[in-house]
């Protein structure tokens, strides 16, 4: 019987590495003493990256904190797939309130724990791009504007998703959503100035401002790991491909994570206090196509003809991240 | 003893006494030395372990109260008219949460035309929000209410809005007794909240209920409500007990048992009741039947101190267009089944001053049933010949 | 009742002084009210402020509409329209102004009150010769006090200091002093005092 070598190559998610590596090495996923923040059971889509980036993130916040940890949850799929009474998959203390609100709810739980003397407890709010970026901005600014000690976690999946895939101010150019239809003489969304959380959040100057995907689910804890060594307010974005959304498979959920990155669209990075101190690079570049061509959000640029001045568009902004973070130079980690 | 103060600043020494942990702020007008009074108190200490938050909006605010509230903290904020709609959601999830934070309200006046003086329109545009409203007629009355707020609320695990007017109470220099921290300590326990977010007994809070048990969580509220029908006269005693001074009570009737009864809230008590003895001594029948407690409505009781009324005089400081008055409509119901005839009377929007010479002719009139059903105080008939004009 | 209205302009103390006169009556162990003319104004806008003062507990809250004192922080508002309105026929009247009262553009029944009436004085120099800031506020309250008796001078001064801080205080209370012996000195013997031993 011939030996089959397996060449352990890592890349990716790391998923394949993490049993070869030392348990402290290990991915938080991969332990089986992990919180499992959402528990089985909820009623997300197949394919949610919300749910897997929740988990990812939660878990390795539970573990930073020796299970110390309070969650605030703005009003969204995760919050609706999570909690239908009687039931709930949190396995963690979880407060949802409003849809706007979760940074200043996130805010008073912190200001109770510091007023009881309870610092050791930490606080984490987490919503979507609607949630984050749009109607709860203003709190997460004046959030961000006082250094209260929150990490406050977007899971972006690029629209209103929990009401059926409506536009938000975290929609990306060209994509079709149930307000910004791929007909008319300019489908889908329009080209705006769109709105960059994280860079916002930096210009704030608060401690950390990261981004990550559920592509990297190891990159993803070690940044929830890192802003959790931080006191003050930090921001993590995080992208969560929705297949219900984006009119993708199921199972290309981590894969268009990836492609997202990889094509320069969606830049992973960190920052403290208002720098950039760490991008992760890009292996080889893809075309922007290779990252829309599976999504029918965008399926108007490709039938019935190749809109490619579109994809110019789009090209461009790849490009532009491309150089504005360095993601093709050597030497970054 | 007696301090001679001003509104805002004996009901911040208050609410200090009263030892909240997290105290939020977004300024707006009366409202505003009510919270400068109490960041003071935080600063120099005299409001010790208390995280004073100041935040970027009253949407904001009410959130900060919220986690807070939930987090096991003794919550308070202050708010006033467009502040107070602009919480109008967290209001809403504060009450359905069960969460005893404590708000003041200075009313005022809702836009447009902006206006920054006092009426009602504020606190009763919330009526239906699920907080327990009580309305302040002195700023004694205001100061101690507070305190009973805090127990009320922690006891039936719902907020409470201490209503007091904007800029007539709060900004009016008057003798006040302001309660120590010792005597609120001996009235108000440590709050001890029903459930809390706590790491160690994680429990999920605020999570979506759906059309199969909706109807009975709101069967809640409303029984929530009815119970503390009967807990604010008796924390009210107790208060009077503790404090040596009386308490708070569903209803503060003056004279009530006359033959035409106004029926009013807040402020304009006082100048009813100067009113109403001028009218005795010129033999008019006229009594005054104060509400404290707004919502939950005391009904019953309000139907009963009427009984013997030949009518009733609702003032009401506010307006729901196309209705009239909007306490008149809740006297309606608690007088169903009975015949006294009832008439509603708008007074005092927008800071009009309602004064003794309006509301004695106002009562004469009413004394001889020769009120219109639905009566604007004051009413300007040259101004609005002018809009008319420019019409 | 005892009912005062001051008329001012924003930024010259009119609802602090309205606050100490009725900290000042509390003080002699009288019932006191004291509010302002509620608005937004802002530095300069004519502002009203009222006092009440009554041996029994003050329920009234409309404004003062028929003032027993009235305080003219302003001689710029002489000719404002409502300055006067109201003001009782036996009322008082205190005038901040560096001109004789016969210079002043006084409505008839006003110019017509005798000299334990109204008092017109230059309450703006005494502020900056004692204070150094030309807050007329505080000496005009010296003039009412000693015009009216309607609280003791050392009520005003204990007001004073418990409002401000140490030399502020001290520069305030020099400054009323002054005007309330300016006023004393004016009046007839045994005028104004006596009211106050009511």
């Amino acid at each position: 019987m011939p030996v089959n070598r397996v060449k352990f190559y890592q890349t990716g998610s790391y998923a394949v590495g993490n049993r070869l590596l030392d348990p402290r090495s290990r991915a938080v996923q991969s332990d089986p003493a992990r919180t499992n923040a959402i528990t089985t059971g909820h009623r997300a889509c197949q394919g949610c990256g919300e749910a897997l980036g929740a988990r990812y993130v939660l878990d390795a916040a539970m573990r930073a904190t020796g299970g110390k940890l309070v969650t605030v949850n703005a009003t969204g799929c995760l919050e609706v797939f999570s909690t239908p009474f009687p039931e709930s998959s949190w396995r963690v203390a979880w407060l949802h309130s409003l849809f706007g609100n979760a940074p200043a709810v996130a805010t008073g739980v912190a200001a109770a724990l510091r007023a009881q003397g309870r610092e050791d407890i930490r606080v984490i709010g987490q919503g979507g791009d609607g949630g984050t970026v749009d109607i709860g901005f203003g709190c997460l600014s004046g959030m961000f504007e006082r250094d209260d000690d929150v990490l406050f976690v977007c899971y972006d999946n690029q629209a209103y998703m929990n009401t059926g895939v409506q536009r938000s101010g975290a929609t990306p150019p060209a994509a079709r959503t149930a307000t910004t239809d791929a007909v008319g003489p300019a489908p889908g969304n329009a080209f705006g100035q769109g709105k960059d959380a994280p860079r916002i959040a930096m210009a704030h100057g608060i401690p950390y401002v990261a981004t990550a995907t559920v592509a990297d689910p190891r990159d993803l804890e070690y940044k929830v790991e890192r802003a959790m060594s931080f006191r003050g307010a930090r921001y993590l974005h995080v992208l969560v491909p929705c297949p219900l959304g984006w009119g993708s498979a199921a199972r290309d959920t981590v894969r268009l994570a990836r492609l997202a990155t990889q094509c320069g669209l969606f830049p992973v990075y960190e920052a403290e206090r208002g720098d950039v101190v760490a991008a992760t690079p890009i292996r080889a570049a893809v075309p922007v196509t290779e990252y829309l061509r599976p999504q029918r959000r965008f399926a108007h640029l490709f039938r019935p003809e190749l809109r490619t001045d579109v994809i110019g568009r789009i090209q461009a902004i790849a490009d532009a991240n491309i150089a504005r973070y360095g993601l093709l130079e050597a030497g970054h980690d | 003893m007696t301090e001679q103060i001003e509104g805002s600043k004996a009901v911040a020494r208050a609410v200090a006494a009263c030892r909240p942990r997290v105290v939020c702020a977004y300024p707006i007008s009366p409202q505003t030395h009510i919270v400068e009074s109490l960041s003071t108190l935080v600063r120099t200490g005299v409001l010790p372990g208390c995280e004073f938050v100041n935040v970027e909006s009253e949407f904001a605010a009410m959130s900060v109260a919220i986690g807070a509230s939930a987090t096991g903290a003794r919550a308070y904020t202050a708010t006033a008219s467009q502040g107070l709609l602009f919480m109008a959601e967290a209001l809403f999830n504060a009450a359905g949460l069960g969460l005893p934070i404590v708000m003041t309200v200075a009313n005022r006046a809702l836009g447009a035309p902006i206006n920054i003086w006092n009426d009602h329109s504020d606190a009763m545009s919330q009526r239906d929000s699920g907080w327990i409203q009580l309305y302040a007629e002195s700023n004694q009355a205001a100061t101690d209410l507070h305190v009973q707020a805090f127990r009320l609320a922690e006891e039936m695990s719902l907020p409470v809005m201490v209503c007091m007017d904007g800029f007539v109470l709060t900004h009016a220099c008057e003798p006040v007794e302001v309660p120590t921290v010792e005597q609120v300590g001996g009235y108000l326990p440590a709050f001890v909240p029903r459930q809390r977010l706590d790491p160690d007994a994680p429990v999920t809070i605020g999570a979506m209920v759906g059309p199969e048990a909706f109807t009975e969580v709101r069967y809640l509220a409303h029984r929530t409500h009815l119970d503390a029908l009967s807990r604010i006269p008796a924390l009210g005693e107790e208060f009077a007990r503790g404090f040596g001074r009386p308490g708070m009570s569903l209803l503060a009737p003056y004279q009530a048992d006359a033959e035409t009864v106004v029926v009013a809230l807040g402020s304009i008590l006082g100048t009813l009741k100067d009113t109403v003895d001028g009218l005795c001594a010129d033999g008019v029948s006229v009594g005054v039947l104060g509400l404290t407690a707004y919502r939950p409505f005391p009904g019953a009781a309000l139907c009963a101190a009427l009984r013997g009324a030949r009518r009733v005089v609702v003032l009401d400081r506010a307006l729901a267009p196309g209705v009239g008055g909007v306490v008149a409509a809740d006297v309606d119901t608690a007088l169903r089944g009975t015949r006294t005839p009832r008439y509603d009377v708008v007074a005092g929007l927008g800071g009009r001053p309602v004064t003794r010479a309006s509301l004695d002719a106002m009562l004469r009139a009413a004394a001889r049933d020769a009120l219109d059903p639905v009566t604007f105080l004051d009413l300007d008939t040259d101004l609005l010949a002018g809009a008319a004009g420019h019409g | 009742m005892y009912s005062v209205r001051i008329h001012g302009r924003g930024g010259q103390g009119v609802v602090t002084a309205a606050e100490l006169l009725s900290v000042a009556a509390h003080a002699g162990g009288r019932y006191a009210q004291a509010f302002p003319s509620f608005g937004s104004e802002r530095t300069g806008a004519p502002v009203m402020a009222f006092c009440r003062v009554d041996d029994r507990p003050i329920r009234l809250r409309e404004p003062v509409l028929t003032p027993d004192a009235l305080v003219v922080q302003d001689p710029t508002l002489l000719r404002a329209p409502g300055v006067f309105t109201g003001l009782a026929p036996d009322g008082s009247v205190v005038v901040n102004a560096a001109v004789a009262r016969e210079r002043l553009p006084l409505p008839p029944a006003v110019a017509a009150l005798d000299r334990e009436h109204l008092v017109v004085l230059p309450a703006t120099a005494l502020a900056l010769s004692h204070i150094g800031r030309p807050v007329p506020n505080v000496a005009l309250l010296g003039a009412l006090a000693a015009l009216t008796g309607l609280v003791p001078f050392e009520a005003m001064a204990a007001a004073i200091r418990e409002r401000f801080p140490g030399k502020v205080a001290e520069g305030n209370v020099a400054a009323a002093h002054a005007a309330f012996d300016l006023v004393r000195q004016a009046l007839p013997a045994g005028a104004g005092r006596e009211r106050s031993d009511d």
